[in-house]
Parts: C-alpha cells; structure tokens; sequence
C-alpha cells in the first residue's frame, strides 16, 4: 500500500459496474454507412448492460474478440467518456458523471501502444512533474525525488528523468506509461492490452512488472487482453465479453478448466497451443460476431452456438451463478443451458484424443 | 540442381549509401523449401524476418536491396532475373499474402474482380470465365454466399473475410509457393483458428509451399513442419518444427521459449531474456545475442559464429551449444 489515507474499511468490490450501457447514434451519411456495414439500424450498441466487479487487490482479465466492448468499458471506466446508463460504483460509492480531479485520480489507465501514448515533445521528467504538481501528491521541493521513487518503481533508472520518449525502447516506453499513470497514486489501474504490441521477450517483463505491482502497491488492475495464454498466466479471474455484454466469470484456473459458457470454450479450443500437435478440433467456431448494430434477439450468441435450441433464440440469458465452484468466487455465465454443456460436448467430441487436449473439461 | 523449390543463399539485404559503407540488414540468411513444406520464419520485430519474404517475392521497400546473394526459385536465379521477367511468376508461380488486408486490397474495386485480375492475366482467361474462378476461389477459402461477397468492396467486409479475399486472390492462379507475412496476427483468436485452416486444406489439397513468418511459436507449431528462428538479420537456428521447439539449442531460441506463455503450462513461470535487440545502427561485433546471452564468453563478441549442425537437419549458430555438442 502506498502511504495514502484509505476509506474506512469498505470489504465490497473496489470498482464495481452496474448496468452500464453505450450507445452510438451515427448520423453522418458517409460515416454511418461506412461503419454499418450495410445494416439498417443506425445505433451502434456498443455495451449492452455490462455488470462486473473488481475485486480489491486482484488483477481481473477482461477477454473478447475486437469490437467486443472491451475498450470502451475501459474508456468508461476510467471517465474518458460518458455511458448512456447504468453506473460506476468506486468503494460502494457511485462515481460522479463528472469526474473531479480526485475521482479521476482513482483510477489510471495504460494504453495499448506506448508509441502513441508519450507525448513525444515532453521529457520524462517534466511528464511526471505536471502530474504530481497538478494533482499535489508531493510539495515542489520533492518532486524530483519522486519522479525517481516511480522509475524505480517500473525498472527504470533516474537518468531516464531528463530523456525523452523517442530514446526508449517499446518496453520502456510501456514502463514510462505506467509510471505516469502510478504517478498520482490511484488504487485502480486499466490496463487496456498493454502489451499486445510488444515483442515476445519484452512482454515477459511488463507482464512481471504489474505482478510485482499488484503485490508491493496492493493495486487492483483490470486487464484487457485477447491473448488468453498471457491472460491465464498473470490474472486471478477472467470475464469473457461478447457483443457488448459480460458473458462468463470465474477464478482463471476454473474458467479454463471448466468454461460453462460455449463461446469461452471456442476461444479456449482456438488458442493455437505449443504442445498438443495440430489445431485443437473439438470446438470451432463458425462465422465473426454479428454487427452491434443488429445483435440477434434471444442469446446475442445463438446464432454461432452449436448448441442453441429453440428457448436460447427468444430468451436473453442474465449472468447467474453456475454450478461446480470449485474456486474462492462464484462461476457466473449468462448460457441457458450452462448446466448440461458437459454432455453436449461429449456428443460432439467423439475423438478422445482431440478432446483431451483440452485440460480436464471431460471429467 | 536439387529438387529444392526455393533456395536462398548467403542473402544480404540492405541500403547503399554514398561514401559510406553500406547499411546491412539481412546477413548473410540461407534456407531452402522444398515443395509441399510449411517453413515458418519467426522473430521479434526488426529481425529482418519480413524483409527475407519481401527479398523472395521482389518487393522490397524503396532504397532496400539485396546487397549480395542468391535467391533460386525451382532452379531459376531470381535475383539476376529481369523485373518483367520476374513478374510473370508472381501469382501462377508465387504469391503472397500480407498482414493487413485493408492496405493490401484496392478500396475502390469490388473484390470478386480484384481476386479475378489475376487468372485473366496471368492465365489468359476471359472476363467471364475468370469471375468464375474468382467465386470458386471465394468458396475453396470458406466465404459463405460467394456469389454476393464478389460484388462487395473491401470496406464492406470484416477483417477475417477479408483476409480470405486475400488468400482467395493469392491462390486463385494455383501458386507452386505462398508467401505469408503474419496473415493472422491482425485477427481475433478464434478468426485466426477459421484462416490457418483454410491455408492449412488449401496447402494440403494442392501441394502449395508456405513460408511463413510470424512472432508467435504457436502459431508456427501448429502450421509449419520446419522453421528458421531470426535475431538481428541472422538465422540464429533452423530445423524443423518439433525438433527447434522440442530441443531448442541457441540460447535467444531458448529464451524466446522461456519468455512465452504457454496454454498448457499455467504454473511455469515466465524467464524474460534481459536487455532488447540491438537497433540496426549499433549492432554488436561477433554473436548479435551475446549482449543478452546468459552463456556469452569474450569469444562470442569477436566474429559471428559459424552455422553448425547439432544434429541431423538441424542448425545453431552458436559457438557455445555447437562447442558443447560436437
């Protein structure tokens, strides 16, 4: 923990989402149309009643193919842009729809690509000097000792205070991006795939640094990744996006063992493997999500779902607990026929090599 | 002449500068692919791996060269081979498929006619008979309703149908050789499952070679049968695929392994190799690893180390795993 005064003692979720929805109206003729792809509908739903908590001192993962809603989660997350409804609770407390300077502090953000991120014009030390004078973490007279404190902090060294962007490697530079957003000391970073455009050997570092993090400062990081090895690797649990909505939860160990909803068992049977020989068979996934212009009625997943029968068509399923909790937090999915996706897959999966590829889904 | 495909000889790639010397960025690369074999060339970026496909295909970027070498394709020196010449063999001969198929693709031209410009000119078909081959070519790459899909233009399409236009159009004059720049890394995971398949059945029913290059040993490991691993324009280790990622014996292969997260090993933990790749203006004398080289001794920053084989079909350059297993 960082020496910051806390809330009094609040044990509910640091961050938590209800309902949040976003909706794009596109008017524009060219824009719209171009977006649209051909669709009548001329609102974009972008998120569709996500709810979702993050715990304190966790690291939760947020996966899902692009267009998904992930980002724009996180943009509302961190106050970047308004939701259309729903709400932010941050320690129970609802977030303001304009953010103060001390309710924007709570929460930072890392973006994907630490190229376009830096200002390239600024040194690091002045980036990190604006920030700790605007939000007074610290007098003036520490301000440079500070600035070395959070390089540190990230691996860098102090000379890095008078260097600027251009002279740091990509991991570096993610390393400047995360020291600029731990600058103000928030509880809560967001993480938006952080490190999908680094190299294989960089990545190992950065995703060690918000371990170490998550440790030493107690934060509680919201993960957007698509890459599910890295996901499983570094997070304690995992929501599933789709579509715009949350569609599984659960520890990440049970998550992949035990996916109860047919679309996290796709992406897990699509993730291509270095041990197992060839491409798993067992569950493929037909077709790309459909537009968030026009999301199917019923589940917004019956029509790629091998499983869907006549009720997933009409109705939506909410996020309710599900059977086997095998970890410390429930197993939630939005699936109506979660609790027999066992014999399905078994029907579908003849092969008892193919399928066991899959680690203990056959039980 | 061996029954070899491709053969690539002592390849350097580089720019020439005035009054100094030139500036070398592929150095001194070899490999050969035989017909019906899956060759994935993997690295981090800037290891010159996309410059050694673009060197085959003959399109490397303005001021780019290659400095010295042999390319050879079915016997045929395609470096000394006149441009036009040249450009008859890509499509019926070779042909490549790129990263970003929204750059890749003529945004104002419908698809269909774009997959069908190549079977008109380079295998003499009529308008008519070429749209055809183009809606079959659709079909073969798993595009459901073809017949519509030829008439969209690429903006109206998403990025996994897109990214078949652009296999449908590479192998839509039978290539004997496709090239591959990380085809699925703009993907999502599951869309990126659909396209290997698709190369994978493609290559299968028409015996098509592959190169491809990629950053991710997963997806290698499941497309390729032999590899090259690259590191600072060099190919650090060749083999093929099982026995490169099985026993890996240059160190950055090691690392590489080391530093990647595996699906089916969660409690491994990760071993980041330390420092970055030299930037191609202050690359080391001797071994370019050695800076990051856990077993690096002074002889490894004297002189490149020889390619040696550790095994049958199997290569390291490294004087510390070749010294050890010879």
């Amino acid at each position: 923990m960082t020496g910051r005064a806390q809330n009094p003692p609040f044990t509910g979720p640091v961050l938590r989402v209800a309902d949040i929805t976003k909706r794009y109206h596109l008017q524009g003729p060219l824009t719209a149309k171009i977006s649209r792809k051909g669709e009548k509908n001329n609102i974009l739903r972008a998120l569709d009643g996500v709810n979702i908590e993050l715990r304190r001192g966790e690291i939760l993962a947020l996966v899902g193919e692009s267009g998904s809603g992930k980002s724009t989660l996180a943009k509302i997350l961190v106050g970047g842009i308004p939701a259309t409804s729903g709400a932010v609770h941050y320690h129970g407390v609802q977030m303001p729809k304009r953010r103060g300077r001390e309710a924007s502090r709570r929460i930072q953000m890392v973006f994907q690509d630490p190229y376009s991120s830096l200002n390239p014009r600024i040194s690091v030390g002045a980036m990190l000097r604006e920030l700790l004078l605007l939000h007074r973490i610290v007098p003036r007279g520490e301000v440079r000792a500070e600035s070395i404190r959070l390089l540190n902090l990230v691996g860098l060294e102090a000379d890095a205070l008078d260097a600027f962007p251009s002279q740091f490697s990509g991991g570096q530079r993610q390393r400047l991006a995360i020291a600029r957003a731990l600058a103000v000391r928030p509880d809560i970073l967001i993480a938006d795939e952080p490190v999908s455009a680094l190299d294989v050997s960089v990545q190992a570092t950065i995703l060690d640094l918000f371990a170490r993090l998550q440790l030493e400062l107690g934060l509680s990081i919201l993960f957007i990744a698509h890459n599910l090895a890295v996901v499983q690797h570094l997070s304690q649990r995992v929501a599933v996006m789709y579509l715009g909505r949350i569609v599984e939860v659960a520890d990440t160990a049970e998550l992949f063992s035990n996916p109860r909803h047919p679309y996290t068992r796709a992406l897990i049977d699509s993730i291509p493997r270095m041990t197992a020989g060839s491409v798993n068979e067992a569950f493929v996934l037909e077709g790309e999500p459909p537009s968030p212009f026009n999301i199917p009625s019923g589940c917004r997943f019956n029509p790629r779902c091998p499983f869907a029968g006549d009720a997933c068509r009409i109705e939506d399923p909410a996020l309710v607990v599900v059977g086997s909790v095998t970890g410390a937090s429930p197993h939630e999915s939005a699936c109506l026929r979660a609790a027999d996706l066992d014999e399905l897959s078994l029907a579908r999966t003849p092969n008892p090599a193919v399928a066991g590829t899959v680690r203990s889904v056959i039980k | 002449m061996t029954d070899m495909l491709l053969e690539v000889e002592n390849l350097v790639i580089g720019m020439r500068r005035a009054g100094r010397p030139d500036a070398v960025i592929v150095d001194d690369v070899s490999f050969s692919v035989a017909a019906h074999e899956r060759f994935g060339i993997v690295g981090e970026s800037g290891s010159g791996k996309s410059l050694t496909l673009r060197a085959v295909a003959g399109l490397l970027p303005k001021g780019v060269e290659v400095l010295s070498g042999r390319i050879a394709y079915a016997g045929k020196s395609l470096t000394g081979m006149p441009p036009q010449e040249r450009r008859r063999l890509m499509g019926p001969e070779i042909a490549m498929i790129f990263q970003e198929p929204m750059t890749a693709l003529n945004p104002v031209i419908r698809v269909g006619e774009q997959i069908a410009e190549g079977p008109r000119r380079h295998l003499g078909l009529s308008k008519k008979a070429a749209n055809t081959v183009a809606i079959e070519m659709m079909a073969r790459t798993g595009i459901p309703d073809p017949e519509r899909r030829a008439r969209a233009y690429p903006h109206e399409l998403s990025g996994g149908l897109r990214q078949r236009i652009m296999i449908a159009m590479a192998v839509s004059c039978n290539p004997r050789l496709l090239l591959c720049d990380e085809p699925t890394t703009a993907l999502d995971v599951t869309v990126q499952h659909q396209v290997l398949k698709v190369l994978e059945g493609l290559c299968a029913d028409t015996g098509t070679a592959l190169i491809f290059v990629t950053h991710d040993l997963a997806v290698v490991n499941q497309t390729c049968t032999d590899m090259a691993v690259m590191y600072s324009g060099h190919i650090v280790e060749s083999g093929t695929v099982a026995d490169v990622l099985g026993d890996a014996r240059h160190p950055y292969t090691q690392g590489l392994l080391g530093s990647a997260p595996d699906f089916d090993r969660p409690e491994r933990r990760l071993v980041p190799i330390p420092g970055f790749p030299p930037s191609l203006t202050s690359r080391p004398a001797g071994c370019p690893f050695a800076p990051r080289c856990a077993l690096a001794v002074d002889d490894c920053s004297k002189a490149m180390p020889t390619t040696e084989l550790v095994a049958p079909g199997h290569t390291a350059a490294c004087i510390m795993t070749a010294g050890v297993l010879a």
